[in-house]
C-alpha cells in the first residue's frame, strides 16, 4: 500500500452506507447546538418587547410589579447570585476534604464506599432536597439558629443578621444548594487530584516531606485550576437550581439585606410567576430574565471547561 | 442501507402521503357541511379539550367524567392555570379556557370575537392565622387584613385587632405574612377585595394574579402557604376556602359590607353571588367581581369561577355541545359540587346564566 489509506486514488467512490452514516451523525451532532442556537434565538425574541420598553431596568430595577407593569429583577438576580455565593462557601472546603479524603488519604477498602456516598447525593432528586429543607433545616433555623442568634449572640442589630425568624430564607437556600452541589464539586476535584502525577507526590516526599506536606504543597498548587474548575460547576448547578430553593427561599421579591430574609431567585421566579403569566409585557420580562439566567449560566460553564481544559493540559506535559 | 432498501421504504411511505392527503382534503370538503344543523343526540363521539385554571380542576374532572358516562361528549382539560388557559382560548389550541380571574380588556381586545365568560361555582379566600393562644375564630376588618399585608401591623397584639378582638389574649408576637408566590386566582380575588375596601391598598399593590408585596414570605400554591402558616406561631395568611376547609385550618371571620363578622360557609359564599345578581340588571357580561358584597350576611371574599367560550374561533357546532355541558352543569352537576366542596351558584345567577346560554346557541346576525 502507497500513500494515505482514504486517498482518493484507492478509494474513487465512497460505500453508500458510509456516506450515509456520516451524514446521519453530522446532523445528530448539529441537533444539539442547532437546539442552544434556537433556544438563544426563541427567548431572545419572546424578551425584546420587554427589553425595548424596560431596557436596563430589567435587570437593575428593584421593583417587580406585575400588577402595574413594571418589571425589575435586580432583587431575583442578586438572590440568585447571594444564594449560591452562600453555597459556594459553604460547599467548597467540604468538598475539597472529601475529595482528599478519597483521592488521597482513606485506605483503598474505604474509597470506593465512600466515592459511592458522595457520588449517590448528586442522584437525590431536589424535589426531596427541598423536603428536606422545609422539615430539616427550615425548622431548626427558625426554632435554634435564628433565636440563639438574635437572643444568645445579641446580634439581632447587626447587618446580615437581624429581621423576623420566619425560617425560609436566603440561608436556608444556600444550605441545601450547598449539600446539593457538594457532590459534583468533589467529583470533579477528585478526578483532579487523581490527575496530578505520581512523580510529583514521590518527589514530594523524597524531600522529606509529611503527607499533609505533601497534600498541601505538591498535590493542591498543582490542582488549583482544577478545583477552580469543580466549584465554577458547582456554581453553575446552583445558580439555576429551582425546585429545592423556591421550597425554602421564602419567595420575598425584595433586595435582602441580612441572611435571615426572606428572598428568591431568578428560577424560582420563572417557576413561580410562569403559569399563570397572561400579559403580554409580564410574558417577555420572564423570557427576559430567563435569557440572563441563560447566559449566565453558559458563561460559567463555559469558565469551568476552560478551567478543567487547562489543567489537563498542564497534567499532560508534567 | 442500499437503494433497494431505500425503494421499498418509499414504496411503504406512499401510500402514508396519499392517505394524509386524501384527509386534509376530506376536511376541507367537510368544513361546510359540518357546520350545518346538527342534532346532539346522533352525533358520533365528541372530542373537546381546554385548560386553564387549577381551582375548579377537582370539580371539572369529576363533572367531565361523569358527562362522558351519559352521552358522547368527552372533555379532555388541563390544569395549566388561569393564564395559561386564557393563554390558549386567546392562541386557539383549545376548545374553552377556565379561568378565576376575569380577562382584562387588554386581552379581550386581542381575540377575534367576543369571549364569554360563564361562571360555573362559586370560590372564596380564607384568611388563616396561626395562633395556639386564640380558641374563638379571629375578627378581622378589611382595613386590619389591608395593614397587615401593607406591613403596618406588625405585631398581634396590635390596637387595632384587639379592638376587633376585644376579648381575645391577643400574643405580642411579631406577624408573619404568608403570601402566594406564584401568579394566581387566590391571590387576585385577595388583592381584588383588599383594592375595593382600603384606598391604600389600591393605589399601591392594586389588583393581580401577582401584585408586589411590602411584607412576608412566598408559598407555592395553596399547599405551600398552607404549609408555612402550620409551620410558624404567628403566620398569617390567605388560602382558598375548600383547601381550608380540608385542612382544617382556623380562618377568621371576615366583615363585610354590612358590618357584620362572616364565616366562609357554603351558605354565606352563596349569598354574596346572589346579592351582586340582584343588582346585575339586564346585563349579561358576567366578568362581575363579587367581593365586599351588599348581602348583609355575604362573605366578603368570594368571586366567580369562569368558564371561557370563544363561539367565534370554535364554531357553532362546539359552542353547541359546550353550552348543552353547561346546561347539565349547572342544573345536575350541583350536587356533585357540594359533594366535593364547592359552593354552586345560587339560582337567581344560575337562572340568567342559563338564560345567556340559550342566546349563545343563536348566534348573532351580522
Amino acid at each position: 500500500m502507497i500513500g494515505p489509506p482514504n486517498s482518493a486514488v484507492f478509494l474513487p467512490r465512497r460505500p453508500l452506507g458510509d456516506v450515509v452514516f456520516r451524514t446521519c451523525i453530522t446532523a445528530c451532532a448539529l441537533v444539539i447546538p442547532a437546539l442552544l442556537v434556537l433556544l438563544g434565538g426563541v427567548i431572545a425574541w419572546a424578551a425584546w418587547p420587554a427589553i425595548r420598553i424596560a431596557g436596563s431596568g430589567l435587570v437593575l430595577g428593584s421593583t417587580w410589579d406585575v400588577a402595574h407593569n413594571k418589571f425589575g429583577a435586580l432583587p431575583a438576580i442578586v438572590g440568585t447570585l447571594l444564594s449560591s455565593a452562600i453555597a459556594l462557601v459553604l460547599a467548597t472546603p467540604l468538598a475539597i476534604a472529601a475529595a482528599i479524603l478519597t483521592a488521597e488519604i482513606a485506605p483503598r477498602w474505604l474509597r470506593t464506599p465512600l466515592t459511592f456516598l458522595i457520588d449517590l447525593l448528586a442522584a437525590i432528586p431536589s424535589v426531596v432536597y427541598g423536603l428536606w429543607g422545609i422539615f430539616v433545616v427550615v425548622p431548626l433555623l427558625r426554632s435554634v439558629v435564628m433565636p440563639f442568634v438574635s437572643d444568645t449572640l445579641q446580634l439581632g442589630g447587626v447587618p446580615w443578621f437581624s429581621g423576623p425568624a420566619y425560617g425560609p430564607s436566603l440561608l436556608a437556600a444556600g444550605l441545601v444548594l450547598a449539600i446539593m452541589i457538594l457532590p459534583y464539586i468533589a467529583s470533579v476535584l477528585r478526578e483532579v487530584l487523581l490527575a496530578v502525577p505520581q512523580s510529583q507526590r514521590e518527589a514530594a516526599l523524597a524531600l522529606g516531606a509529611t503527607r499533609w506536606e505533601m497534600i498541601r504543597d505538591a498535590v493542591l498548587p498543582f490542582a488549583r485550576s482544577g478545583i477552580v474548575g469543580g466549584v465554577m460547576l458547582g456554581l453553575g448547578r446552583a445558580l439555576g437550581e429551582t425546585m429545592a430553593v423556591t421550597m425554602v427561599i421564602g419567595n420575598s421579591n425584595a433586595i435582602p439585606t441580612s441572611f435571615f430574609d426572606p428572598a428568591y431567585t431568578v428560577a424560582s421566579l420563572l417557576a413561580n410567576e410562569f403559569s399563570e403569566a397572561s400579559g403580554a409585557l409580564h410574558l417577555s420580562a420572564l423570557m427576559a430574565v430567563a435569557g440572563v439566567l441563560l447566559l449566565t449560566t453558559l458563561l460559567v460553564n463555559a469558565l469551568a471547561r476552560w478551567l478543567v481544559w487547562r489543567v489537563r493540559r498542564a497534567g499532560g506535559v508534567a | 442501507m442500499n437503494p433497494v432498501k431505500l425503494r421499498a421504504l418509499r414504496k411503504r411511505l406512499l401510500p402514508m402521503l396519499a392517505i394524509g392527503q386524501l384527509l386534509a382534503s376530506c376536511d376541507k370538503g367537510g368544513a361546510a357541511p359540518g357546520d350545518s344543523m346538527q342534532t346532539l343526540a346522533n352525533t358520533p363521539k365528541v372530542d373537546l379539550t381546554g385548560a386553564g385554571a387549577t381551582f375548579p380542576y377537582p370539580l371539572y374532572s369529576r363533572w367531565f367524567n361523569d358527562y362522558a358516562q351519559r352521552t358522547n361528549v368527552r372533555i379532555n382539560y388541563q390544569s395549566i392555570g388561569s393564564g395559561g388557559g386564557i393563554r390558549q382560548v386567546l392562541a386557539h389550541t383549545v376548545d374553552f379556557g377556565a379561568t378565576d380571574v376575569p380577562m382584562s380588556e387588554e386581552e379581550l381586545s386581542a381575540a377575534n370575537g367576543p369571549v364569554e365568560h360563564i361562571p360555573t361555582a362559586l370560590g372564596a379566600v380564607a384568611i388563616t392565622y396561626n395562633l395556639p393562644e386564640i380558641k374563638q375564630p379571629l375578627r378581622l376588618s378589611g382595613t386590619a387584613i389591608a395593614n397587615i399585608f401593607l406591613g403596618h401591623i406588625k405585631r398581634w397584639n396590635d390596637p387595632q385587632l384587639q379592638a376587633l378582638n376585644p376579648d381575645a389574649p391577643l400574643p405580642a408576637r411579631d406577624i408573619l405574612v404568608v403570601h402566594r408566590a406564584d401568579g394566581s386566582g387566590t391571590s387576585y380575588i385577595l388583592s381584588d377585595y383588599l383594592a375595593s375596601v382600603n384606598a391604600e391598598w389600591a393605589m399601591g399593590p392594586g389588583r393581580g394574579k401577582d401584585v408586589h408585596w411590602a411584607t412576608g414570605i412566598g408559598g407555592k400554591g395553596n399547599e405551600g402557604v398552607a404549609g408555612q402558616v402550620k409551620a410558624m406561631e404567628g403566620a398569617f395568611g390567605y388560602i382558598e376556602v375548600v383547601y381550608a376547609r380540608q385542612n382544617f385550618l382556623p380562618v377568621a371571620h371576615v366583615q363585610n359590607k354590612s358590618g357584620n363578622f362572616i364565616s366562609p360557609q357554603a351558605h354565606e359564599i352563596s349569598a354574596a353571588a346572589a346579592s351582586v345578581t340582584d343588582s346585575m340588571s339586564g346585563s349579561s357580561d358576567f366578568r362581575i367581581s363579587l367581593v365586599n358584597a351588599p348581602g348583609a350576611d355575604a362573605y366578603p371574599i368570594t368571586s366567580f369561577t369562569w368558564l371561557l367560550v370563544a363561539p367565534a374561533s370554535i364554531g357553532k357546532s362546539k359552542t353547541q355541545q359546550l353550552t348543552q355541558f353547561l346546561r347539565w352543569a349547572l342544573k345536575d352537576g350541583e350536587a356533585v359540587a357540594r359533594e366535593l366542596g364547592y359552593v354552586p351558584l345560587p339560582a337567581a345567577t344560575a337562572k340568567r346564566v342559563l338564560a345567556r346560554l340559550d342566546v349563545l346557541d343563536v348566534p348573532p346576525q351580522r
